[in-house]
């Protein structure tokens, strides 16, 4: 049967021996492993490939060929469910946090966190832009409760180490990679602009502020639980990042 | 592909039409839908999938026809094609064009897929003939035996890639010239051609599929001889790892221009 036949050919060519699938198989004689190996190859070479292209700077740092036994543990247990190579990935960096041999590189996880969060963005939907200019179209009274909506690319990454910091100092033309004091805990904002993936650190408070809009509080409120987490928070220079960095999409006033 | 992101002005002049492989193209958005629709709007486009699974026993996924679907409504290639293959079994897709056995049982199921494929689509399918690098012995058709097969009961037409047919002959027998004779020639509607890699020698010898190089010249023979029967088809050089500089490919594009004009 042929279902029977294509699962025994998956199982071989995800690591399986050939035994099973040998006796279907015409190859000339002695041949038949090479044969075999040639789809085997391709397989788990293309989807190492494709992982090492989402998460360049996780490769970086545990070394080609360590990845490469990453890579190859992952697909075997976590295989694409979609023939859409873009969206594969997207479990690694939990999968990372539970893999044995990367238990020496504790921010290995958040890395690959970061990395997957730059490629969800720069795949994202595309949308406009907030232009601040249309918020003085606004009555002042309705400022307060504006609803800001997040660009389809936007995402916060945070974690428990310096991962901004670790992914710039691991970028192809950084020669020598300097000491990173581990200790710091960095949150990150990704979004997409001009077909490319900015990324920078902000606070708590802004982290708090940004993740309240994007669950639907009105801007006082958002706020108001930014304050909450950093008294320092400054509503005003915090817009105006988010507003040339391009975090927001559109605003509408809550009715 | 950055070459030709980078240069579409100069290309536009030498490049009658380009192919792209339609699941690169299903993102909800960013910059490499943002570059299909630039190119889409000067060049006539054609949609090659590599994720359909038309060979699978488990049948096709409608979430993926779906998606597709979307895409060409978007795009309007001018052709859509897909392989004689199989990449997914048990939902997990492989990333490969895998082969199959080329029996009753295999002929009913590439025949239900295509049928659905094309009735969500709404329009014919190119099936392409895959590279080889074993063939199964419960096979009871050959290959070209089995693609007229699928045109006279689904109405598909055939993507002749010829690299593919010199390899998969290499690799399991078979002689291009013949295979190519044993073609119904009034159901091709695309030629592919491509360079290939050896790898091995003695009985461990074997020809890859790689894209990698020029297409050598028995491909180039074989080429020519195919014309005389399909006259003159829409033909791509697939060229997608070690991409020389755009000069080297265009060179091979004319090089086959030249031929396909004189047919």
């Amino acid at each position: 049967m042929l279902r029977d036949l294509q699962r025994t050919f998956r199982a071989a060519v995800m690591g399986q021996s050939d035994d099973a699938l040998a006796s279907h198989v015409r190859a000339p004689c002695g041949a038949l492993a090479a044969r075999i190996d040639v789809y085997r190859t391709t397989v788990q070479e293309s989807l190492a490939d494709v992982l090492a292209t989402a998460f360049p700077v996780a490769q970086r740092i545990v070394g080609a060929a360590f990845f490469r036994r990453l890579a190859g543990a992952f697909t075997a247990a976590h295989p694409p469910q979609v023939p859409q190579l873009s969206a594969y990935g997207d479990a690694l960096p939990d999968f990372i946090s539970a893999f044995a041999p990367a238990r020496d590189v504790p921010y290995l996880s958040d890395v690959a966190r970061l990395e997957w969060a730059r490629s969800e963005s720069y795949f994202a939907a595309d949308a406009a832009h907030l232009d601040p200019a249309t918020l003085q179209t606004l009555a002042p009274e309705d400022l307060d409760t504006l609803e800001f909506r997040l660009h389809p690319a936007t995402r916060i990454v945070p974690a428990a180490f310096p991962i901004l910091t670790i992914w710039e100092v691991n970028q192809p033309e950084v020669m020598d990679v300097p000491a990173v004091d581990m200790s710091i805990a960095q949150r990150v904002l990704v979004t997409r602009q001009n077909d490319v993936v900015p990324m920078r650190e902000i606070g708590v408070g802004d982290m708090a502020f940004v993740t309240a809009l994007a669950a639907g509080s009105g801007l006082a409120d958002a706020a108001d639980m930014a304050m909450a987490v950093d008294a320092d928070f400054n509503l005003q220079t915090t817009l105006q990042d988010h507003f040339l960095g391009g975090t927001f999409a559109a605003f509408s006033p809550r009715r | 592909m950055p070459a030709f992101a980078a240069e579409p002005a100069d290309a536009a002049r030498l490049v009658p039409w380009l192919e792209v492989h339609s699941e690169n193209f299903l993102s909800a958005g960013g910059p490499r839908r943002g570059m299909l629709a630039r190119i889409a709007s000067r060049y006539p486009i054609s949609c090659h999938g590599v994720g359909l699974s038309l060979g699978s026993a488990d049948g096709i996924d409608e979430d993926h026809l779906t998606r597709l679907a979307a895409l060409f409504d978007w795009v309007k290639p001018a052709l859509v094609s897909e392989h004689l293959a199989w990449s997914v079994a048990d939902g997990a897709y492989l990333n490969d064009l895998l082969p199959l056995p080329y029996t009753a049982e295999t002929l009913e199921v590439l025949t239900r897929n295509i049928d659905r494929a094309q009735t969500k689509f709404g329009r014919k399918l190119l099936v392409e003939n895959p590279s080889a690098y074993l063939s199964f012995a419960d096979s009871t058709l050959t290959e070209p035996d089995f693609l007229n097969a699928l045109v006279e009961r689904t109405g598909c037409g055939l993507l002749l890639d010829l690299n593919n047919i010199y390899v998969t002959c290499t690799n399991t027998g078979g002689e291009p010239h013949a295979y190519v004779d044993a073609i119904d020639a009034s159901a091709v509607g695309e030629i592919h051609l491509a360079g290939h890699s050896s790898r091995g020698a003695g009985d461990d010898r074997v020809l890859v599929d790689t894209h990698s190089t020029i297409v050598c010249d028995d491909v180039w023979a074989l080429y020519r001889h195919a014309l005389t029967r399909t006259g003159p088809q829409p033909t791509l050089i697939e060229w997608d790892l070690e991409v020389p500089d755009i000069p080297v490919l265009l060179a091979e594009a004319a090089r086959a221009e030249g031929l396909r004009r004189a047919a």
